[in-house]
């Protein structure tokens, strides 16, 4: 479980350096640094549809930051009030680490989950579903119907992105369309 | 155990990130590091030592296999996140085209 650690520790220091680099470019290619750290994490942790899955979302995501941020940087403003957020942020994080280091005694340990219901479909998911792959067994037999509401959701938010983007009304005669969408 | 510190240290800096941060970009960065460490937690509790991943074949014993169901949770969950940051990055695209700047704190006038 070393490998796990280093993953990790990676993370981290990729998402510390995503969040303090001045330059908007470089922080978003942190952040596809730490996505693609966290796909070998899934593959170390026995997850192969997930790492497949987050690989390509990743560099989705990817590319509309970089779109988004291309050509449009902009220097920090640091001014008014930086002791005070500073200290309501930093004592909102106390406070959530505080209650998490409570609930976490309450989990199981690591590496000994509870399975009440995964050991039934790891035993009946082949007999019943026929798909030898336990995972997509849940996701399109078990709970389909929660694939399906993905699916809704997925819908919903391009409906709202194309009307967010989407430039209402009609062109002046000697006006030029910006080339500004995703 | 250590590994769920770990976790929740990329969590804390994720919502660090949204609190403190002032520009549209950094926020969004934020987000999405807050999201990795969500879904990183539930695969990380589903874990199972020495398990096999879920995937039956000729001869596997299936005492030994890792939890499916977080991970079929997740994988729902992360196609969610890329829906919801293309959404915010078209709300941020607008706000920058409208007002010519990502500074949250710049954006005061609300003119119609």
């Amino acid at each position: 479980m070393v490998e796990l650690y280093i993953l990790l520790i990676f993370m981290i220091v990729g998402a510390i350096i995503a969040i303090e680099v001045k330059d908007l470019l470089s922080s978003v290619v942190a952040v596809g640094a730490v996505g693609l750290a966290l796909s070998i994490v899934f593959l170390v942790l026995k997850a192969p549809d997930v790492a497949i899955t987050q690989l390509v979302v990743e560099l989705l995501c990817l590319i509309i930051l970089i779109r988004a941020t291309l050509k449009r940087d902009l220097p920090f403003s640091t001014s008014g009030r930086w002791f005070l957020n500073t200290m309501i942020t930093i004592g909102f994080i106390i406070v959530l680490l505080l209650v998490a280091a409570k609930s976490f005694t309450d989990l199981p340990p690591f590496g000994f989950p509870i399975m009440r219901v995964a050991s039934h479909y790891l035993n009946n998911g082949l007999s019943q579903t026929g798909a030898s792959n336990i995972v997509s067994a849940v996701i399109l037999d078990y709970r389909a119907y929660d694939t399906l509401g993905e699916a809704t959701v997925l819908f919903t938010a391009v409906i709202g992105v194309l009307a967010i983007v989407r430039r209402i009304g009609r062109k002046k005669v000697g006006e030029k369309v910006k080339e500004e969408d995703e | 155990m250590a590994v769920y510190l770990l976790c929740l240290v990329l969590f804390s800096l994720g919502i660090y990130c949204i609190l403190r941060k002032r520009n549209i970009i950094k926020i969004i960065v934020g987000v999405i590091i807050a999201e990795y460490a969500v879904n990183l937690f539930f695969i990380l509790v589903a874990y199972r030592m020495g398990g096999r991943s879920p995937i039956l074949s000729e001869g596997a014993t299936i005492k030994n296999m890792v939890d499916p169901l977080p991970q079929a949770l997740v994988l729902t969950s992360i196609v969610i996140g890329l829906a919801t940051t293309a959404l915010l990055v078209a709300i941020a695209m607008k706000i920058y085209e409208k007002y010519g700047t990502f500074d949250i704190t710049k954006i005061k006038e609300l003119k119609g």
